[in-house]
């Protein structure tokens, strides 16, 4: 999943510097992702991993960090499997 | 609604909007516009002495500049381009053809022109700013005011598609731009109060549009980053937002390449007045004759 991620990063991220330079638990807004690019992030994500992101997920919050956006799209699953 | 209707049909009884056929499009009589014009003699009474640099710009704005501001991605449903026809004689007699059999659409071969209705008063201002160079470390701040469209079609008479904005925008520092919005929302709240207008502050987000959309309002309001003044015009239970303080952190400065003097990005905040909607609300509160208005309120506008 940390890959998939780094690599819709790297697509529509719009960052400055490359993806394989940012850590897992890096602030992805200090590293430069802007509000509208983490909407790309997130819609890409969802495509990518067949999920839609529930409201109260859709903040900053679960975008601030490829550990967070790994972490949400894991709750986000499982909170699936156990529907 | 009905509530809503009635109040847009007592507006046209008393000839103070005129009716033109389009919800949300209306003209307004002089006593509504002396209305406006005492608010805006209000502005200017506590603003003034801040020293904004005042511009006028019209309701249309290059297309070039509205395109790079990233509109579209936000508010798609809401904007207004203007289309001309651009076409030679037998274009036109196809055209006026159409027109009079008035099976097909007629303006599907207008062509995009240069210009686009302007969203809000301090689109324009970005661009213009960002070409003069480096702003002062002191900061800058811009009075403006324009006919700003929005596609909204409504009853409501306090959601026009053609309403005026008054604005004042300042750069700078975060610091000296978050200070700037603290005040203003300061001083709205008493300026309201001065005209006996009922006021609340609350926390506030932008129609984005779309599921992505939700994101960007969760965004902005997690960040504190766009405050209303409301009052009630129609409903008391969904009061209508007649000033926005809006804070856009660094968005317009990187945006826009508005640098300080020392190369730092500038953060910029702007605070709006919708002067149709304070005119409404003032209507509404105090009754459609101004004469029969708390002496007061008169004073505070005429005296």
């Amino acid at each position: 999943m940390n890959e998939t991620i780094r690599e819709l990063l790297g697509r529509v991220g719009g960052l400055p510097v490359p993806v394989a330079d940012i850590a897992d638990e890096a602030d992805l807004y200090a590293a430069g992702l802007s509000s509208f690019a983490s909407v790309q992030v997130m819609l890409a994500i969802e495509e990518a991993f067949d999920i839609e992101f529930p409201d109260n997920l859709l903040n900053r919050k679960s975008f601030a960090s490829i550990k967070a956006i790994e972490e949400t799209v894991a709750q986000i699953i499982k909170s699936r499997e156990a529907a | 609604m009905d509530m809503q209707t009635s109040f847009l049909d007592r507006l046209f009884d008393a000839g103070l909007l005129i009716d033109t056929g389009v919800d949300g499009l209306y003209g307004r009589s002089g006593q509504f516009e002396d209305v406006i014009a005492a608010f805006e003699r209000l502005i200017d009474k506590v603003g003034g002495g801040d020293g904004a640099e005042a511009m006028r710009f019209p309701p249309g704005m290059n297309r070039d500049f509205f395109e790079q501001s990233g509109y579209m991605k936000s508010f798609p449903q809401l904007a207004g381009t203007v289309h001309s026809f651009c076409g030679g004689e037998l274009d036109h007699m196809s055209l006026l053809k159409c027109m009079e059999v008035g099976e097909e659409d007629w303006t599907k071969d207008q062509k995009a022109t240069d210009i686009v209705l302007t969203p809000a008063a301090c689109y324009p201002l970005y661009p213009t700013v960002a070409r003069r160079g480096k702003i002062s470390a002191k900061g800058a701040l811009y009075d403006l005011q324009s006919y700003c469209f929005r596609h909204e079609p409504s009853k409501d008479p306090a959601r026009q598609q053609l309403f005026r904005m008054r604005e004042y925008v300042c750069m700078g520092t975060e610091q000296h731009v978050t200070e700037f919005r603290q005040s203003w929302m300061d001083r709205g709240v008493e300026m309201m109060k001065a005209v006996g207008l009922d006021v609340t502050i609350d926390v506030a987000n932008d129609p984005f549009f779309g599921r992505a959309g939700k994101m960007m309002v969760n965004n902005q309001r997690d960040q504190n980053l766009k405050f209303e003044l409301l009052i009630p015009i129609t409903s008391a239970s969904n009061p209508t937002a007649c000033m926005s303080f809006n804070y856009h952190q660094d968005s317009f400065g990187t945006k826009w390449g508005l640098n300080l003097e020392d190369g730092s990005v500038a953060h910029t905040a702007c605070v709006g007045f919708g002067l149709e909607r304070i005119a409404l609300a003032l209507f509404h509160t105090h009754g459609l004759d101004v004469k029969e208005w708390p002496e007061h309120v008169r004073n505070t506008l005429w005296g």
